[in-house]
């Protein structure tokens, strides 16, 4: 598997992150030295094996449908970067 | 009043006897706290008015009568735990400033047994390292040899316990780190059953392996702090049910005839003298007491790290996606328009590791590699649960060394992550199989520092692990 400054840029996209000349490199040399690691799972032989996703045998956990009171607007705007009245600022999406 | 070798039993009756005062028992750990942490850096923030606070609540339940163990005794939080109204930034320049809206479950639970707060504590950035170097804010120092890291990411956690600026601490485990802090310092840390205690306002890193979990001078002290916050919780789906509520009941029962399986896998090379000579010795002491010892093999020990840092990073990529500077924390002054605002704030926000971390998990989520990497490491998983269920079925208990050293010095090993990564090797599949485990000290090595001795039970039965690790430690105080 080889993590090219491609593969860097591509999955930094996707994690809405960036990375800049020599620190692509170095990601990229990381990144790989991790993976290059990880390939000793290849050698076990997982074909009849389910993937384990739940420690608990928990189904799913509900709530009746019922109002609860929630937070206060204020209370949520609180550690807001930017903020009117009664809302979060944001750039602007939308010619 | 010297509370350096005071614990929580002792202080309670202190307490609960009037021989000092809610006020006068803070004072000696607030006092500590003012000499010691400028050169340890365990604490981010000491609380004041919410200390001033918790001190009139706990005189007040003493007083009543109504006193649970946890009255009136110091403690401290690990930073990624929320307080309300109160600072909580996983040590994290992208959360600087944040203030939770409401607290952890467990940070009501400790309300109301009467805990009192003190602060909160550094650790790695987002839980993510085992040494505290990665925190935002500075490092934190081994009380023991301040040239040397107190482990991570609980580092500020354990620190303060071992230089008594807190009774105990609540600190959080993913991969290890209770554990590894907790041994790295010589003190007592609990990793509890996945499912134990509620994660409700615990900062997610992987909401799978998260677990929160108390460090302490003793074992007692370790099993009382549970009784306060371990149990089910409607606000945490993935917290269990049904299960009992006692950890105290048994510490006293002694070992004779327990099984316990020593790993050879965990006494192989990698592991430095002093931490071999320190774990048979603790063996051979559990075998003087009536426990029974035998070597067994974890064939899958191997590919524990690997599944560990591909579950983890998937999850904590996954985890750590809301922090785009739109709705609490840091928020880029430079962006042009909304795709900037998010790659700069995360970039400028987000430190070296937790980059990196994303960066693996996002990867191994990814279009192509998904099934190769991610389904494969939940099948490992799967095959990991599946051998430790195994080998509690046949035994008690399984033991080991807690981690392959003792601790390293600050920046020795910050320019290898995968180095880093590799000290986990003991305690990632604990997480990964969901099971509780202990790390408590048994001795040092020959340059003073401590050895951490690990034992790991069935799920749900932190009765019997804790019943063990308290007759080791019983054992060892009667050492010279």
């Amino acid at each position: 598997m080889k993590v090219t400054t491609e593969t860097v840029d591509y999955v930094a996209a996707l994690a809405r992150l960036s990375f800049h000349g020599d620190e692509k490199e170095k990601m990229a040399a990381q990144l790989q030295g991790i993976l290059s690691y990880m390939e000793k799972l290849d050698a076990l032989d997982t074909e009849a094996v389910k993937p384990l996703e739940h420690l608990e045998n928990a189904v799913n956990v509900f709530r009746e449908d019922e109002v609860r009171d929630s937070f206060p607007r204020e209370e949520i705007l609180r550690n807001a970067p930017r903020r009117d009245t009664r809302a979060f600022k944001v750039p602007g999406i939308m010619e | 009043m010297d509370i350096a070798g005071m614990d929580m039993t002792t202080a309670g009756s202190l307490l609960r006897d009037r021989k000092i005062s809610v006020s006068e028992l803070a004072g000696e750990y607030i006092k500590n706290i003012r000499e010691k942490d400028p050169s340890i850096g365990a604490y981010l923030h000491v609380c004041e008015s919410k200390t001033r606070e918790d001190i009139q609540k706990a005189q007040d339940m003493i007083d009543r009568g109504e006193a649970s163990p946890l009255a009136g005794i110091p403690y401290a939080l690990k930073d990624n735990i929320c307080t309300r109204g109160i600072e909580t930034t996983c040590a994290s320049r992208i959360l600087k400033g944040f203030l939770p809206p409401y607290n952890a479950t467990v940070a009501d639970r400790l309300d109301a047994a009467g805990g009192v707060l003190l602060g909160k504590l550094n650790m790695d950035e987002f839980a993510m390292g085992g040494s505290t170097e990665n925190s935002a804010f500075g490092i934190t120092r081994n009380p023991h040899d301040k040239s040397r890291v107190p482990g991570g990411s609980s580092g500020g956690s354990a620190a303060a316990v071992a230089a008594s600026m807190a009774l105990f601490t609540l600190g959080s485990d993913t991969g290890g780190s209770i554990r590894q802090p907790a041994s790295f310092c010589g003190v007592t840390g609990l990793k509890p059953t996945y499912g134990r205690v509620s994660r409700y306002g615990l900062v997610a890193f992987a909401s799978s392996l998260d677990q929160i979990g108390p460090l302490g001078k003793t074992v007692r002290d370790c099993a009382l702090v549970m009784e306060a916050i371990a149990g089910h919780d409607p606000m945490d789906s993935t917290s269990a049910a049904g299960k009992d509520a006692c950890f105290t009941g048994e510490l006293e029962q002694g070992i004779k005839g327990m099984r316990i399986a020593v790993p050879r896998e965990y006494l192989a090379e990698g592991i430095s003298p002093g931490v071999r000579e320190k774990v048979l010795e603790g063996l051979d002491m559990l075998a003087s007491m009536g426990a029974v010892w035998e070597e067994v093999e974890l064939k899958l020990h191997d590919a524990a790290i690997s599944a560990y840092y591909i579950i983890s990073s998937a999850e904590a990529s996954s985890n750590l996606a809301r922090y785009d500077g739109i709705k609490y924390g840091f928020r880029s002054d430079n962006a042009r328009d909304l795709a900037e605002l998010y790659s700069k704030t995360r970039n400028e926000g987000f430190g070296e590791e937790v980059k990196r971390r994303i960066m693996l998990g996002t990867y191994v989520l990814s279009s192509g590699y998904y099934d190769a990497y991610y389904i494969k490491a939940l099948k490992i998983r799967s095959l990991i649960k599946e051998e430790f269920d195994t080998v509690l079925g046949k035994y008690d208990l399984i033991a080991g060394p807690t981690t392959p050293t003792t601790a390293f010095g600050i920046g020795e090993k910050t320019g290898n992550p995968l180095e880093m990564y590799l000290g986990d090797v003991y305690t990632v599949s604990v997480n990964i199989a969901g099971l509780p485990a202990v790390s408590l000290p048994c001795g040092t090595d020959t340059s003073g520092l401590p050895v951490g001795f690990q034992l790991i039970g069935r799920a749900f039965d932190e009765k019997t692990l804790l019943r063990c690790a308290r007759a080791l430690e019983k054992a060892r105080e009667v050492l010279p």
